[in-house]
């Protein structure tokens, strides 16, 4: 038993890399110690922990049990809400009949990315076609949004949009270099149509 | 009014939209004086969410002032200070009638998976979220609480979502007096789920992250052990070397699908989307975890599928358990803790932002720059008043 006691439980290796390789050997052919795990921190040196173990008392936690009939902070036996009047379109999962009492109204389907919508609540919530096809409806859905700016006049900031202020408040260093970057690859990008160019 | 709009992955800028209306005889119309950007808002505004619309309107974290009520509304009147549960839910159906608030049934036509969120895509039901001057509230009389006067808005604007779902986190992990738990991610969620695991008796709390500001601040704020995971070698094999060898009784994922530490996730789920994001947590947790343990998940997966180790789940007879929070069954219980002095919500908020500035604010904290912890959004009327003040609105 004398030289197996290894492991101590008070003992915590720091986030140092090069320490995890100390630990590689002296271990070796030592025994896990399941019974170091009994040597747990008592409550007196844990004392100093605001509101340590209030929550202790396993029945008395807020979420257990987890499914709790009938429930504490809302009406019992409540009644179904009223359904909400539907005055727009609204794609409704095929994996239930008809639609939810209440439901969100915001942003119709609308356009190229609405026909890929609607197409994709044709699958089920369980066919994998129907999250592709929604995805790939929100990336047209960006370009219709560009497209909708500009018919109104508006042409997006769309450097401001992604936060370039804070960008070059709080990131100097990160902004030069994407800068940079952007710099070089539009250079390498005329070098080579260029060359092109003279070929022909 | 001034709202929060959604323009594509990385691009959003606040912009002027009609009023929300009363809809629905049980809708309530708020004035949002605070609201808050979380980081599952980051999965939205990375474009991983399906169905996320240009024009949409984020924001699940919000407080506000009852503006206007539908006919049925009996509880609520016009200038109550509420705080509004991220969950939309009915209080009727066969959930809501066992308290998964989060998983209502009768409020998102376009999912059955998914619950009812304010402001997190069509997937999520089609509903403008807070991060505006106004909002539509469905069910006033169910889900909004009435904020007590002793509770600063700063506060109850963190127990809509942040401070209920760490909590949550720390109580599925079933934490018995001595356990040690491992709680992956320092953001807000991470840092309530490490605070709350003493509640529940916790004997060791060890928190993993990349970001030095959030291991320090966490350490310091949830007297916990820090691990930053650039620096180790192996995450699993660090975990075990700290655990006598076992793996830690409960771990927790309080990061989701946005994870870094794993380039092959990263690659496959991120970039490529060939996963419902990057599933390194849910790897480090199952394979950190002593067998027979516990692991508890509330950081948000896409409704597609990620690559676990799930033979090795099996084999160690892990207990997982997970869920979007029911905010409204631990409201009650997380303002006696904070009443108690054990947990100070606001002193993780870093960055106070005018509504104006939302690309900035999204960009400063999805970047993380300036040390952003938890930034919140202040609507332009925040500040006006129409009922007497009170300690919240009038104290800055
Ligand atoms: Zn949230
Ligand atoms: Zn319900």
């Amino acid at each position: 038993m004398d030289n197996r006691t290894i492991v101590k439980t008070d003992y915590y290796p720091d986030n140092n890399a090069e320490q995890d390789q100390d630990y590689a050997h002296p271990t070796m052919n030592v025994p896990v110690q399941p019974e170091a795990r009994q040597h747990r921190r008592t409550r007196e040196s844990l004392t100093h922990i605001k509101g340590w173990g209030a929550d202790l008392d396993r029945k008395n936690r807020p979420g257990v049990p987890m499914e709790r009939t009938p429930p504490r902070y809302t009406p019992a036996n409540m009644p179904t809400p009223p359904a909400q009047h539907q005055h727009v379109e609204v794609l409704v999962s095929n994996e239930r009949p008809g639609i939810t009492p209440l439901h969100g109204t915001v942003q119709p389907p609308s356009g190229l990315s609405g026909m890929m919508r609607r197409a994709a609540f044709k699958y089920t919530e369980n066919d994998l076609r129907h999250w592709l096809m929604l995805l790939g409806a929100d990336r047209v859905n960006v370009v219709e949004g560009i497209v909708e700016d500009l018919a109104h006049g508006h042409v997006p900031n769309i450097l401001g949009e992604m936060g370039i202020k804070s960008e070059w408040e709080h990131n100097k260093a990160g902004l030069a270099k994407k800068v940079a970057i952007a710099g070089v690859l539009a250079g390498a990008a005329y070098y080579l149509l260029k060359r092109r160019d003279e070929r022909y | 009014m001034l709202a929060m709009n959604y323009r594509g992955p990385y691009r959003v800028r606040a912009q002027y939209k009609s009023d929300p209306t009363i809809e629905h005889p049980g809708d309530a119309i708020i004035r949002v004086t605070r609201s808050c950007i979380c980081g599952s808002d980051l999965h939205l505004y990375h474009g991983m969410v399906p169905d996320t619309r240009v024009g949409h309107t984020f924001g699940h974290e919000f407080i506000g002032i009852i503006e206007d009520v539908g006919s049925e509304v009996t509880t609520l009147k016009v200038g109550d200070r509420v705080l509004v549960p991220f969950n939309i839910f009915c209080g009727s159906c066969f959930f809501c009638q066992k308290e998964l608030y989060g998983n209502c049934h009768n409020a998102n036509p376009q999912s059955t998976a998914v619950g009812s969120i304010y402001g997190y895509s069509h997937t999520a039901g089609g509903y403008d979220g807070g991060q505006a001057e106004y909002v539509r509230v469905p069910m006033a009389d169910v889900a909004p609480i009435k904020i007590p006067d002793d509770i600063h808005d700063d506060d109850a604007v963190l127990l809509t979502d942040a401070l209920p779902t760490g909590y949550q986190a720390a109580e599925m992990g079933d934490i018995e007096e001595g356990d040690t738990v491992v709680v992956f991610g320092a953001g807000p969620v991470g840092i309530f789920a490490a605070k709350s695991a003493w509640l529940f008796g916790a004997g060791r709390v060890i928190v993993v992250d990349e970001l030095d500001y959030r291991l320090e601040f966490v350490k310091n704020y949830a007297q916990c052990e820090v691990v930053n995971f650039k620096e180790v070698g192996d995450m699993a094999l660090h975990i075990k070397k700290m655990t006598d060898w076992l793996g830690a009784d409960v771990c927790i994922d309080a990061v989701g699908c946005d994870a870094a530490g794993s380039v092959a996730q990263t690659v496959t789920g991120r970039l490529m989307k060939m996963q419902a994001g990057a599933a390194t947590v849910l790897h480090w947790c199952i394979n950190s975890v002593r067998k027979g343990g516990n692991v508890s998940i509330v950081g948000v997966y896409g409704p597609t599928f990620n690559a676990v180790p799930i033979g090795n789940a099996l084999n160690k007879g892990i207990t997982m358990r997970m869920n979007q929070a029911s905010v409204k069954r631990h409201v009650p219980r997380l303002i006696e803790h904070i009443r108690a002095g054990h947990i100070d919500p606001k002193a993780i908020i870093t960055h106070r932002i005018p509504l104006e500035e939302v690309a900035d604010a999204y960009h400063i904290f999805s970047s993380k720059l300036d040390n952003c912890i938890k930034p919140i959004l202040i609507p332009p009327r925040a500040y006006e008043t129409t009922r007497p003040v009170t300690n919240s609105v009038s104290e800055e």
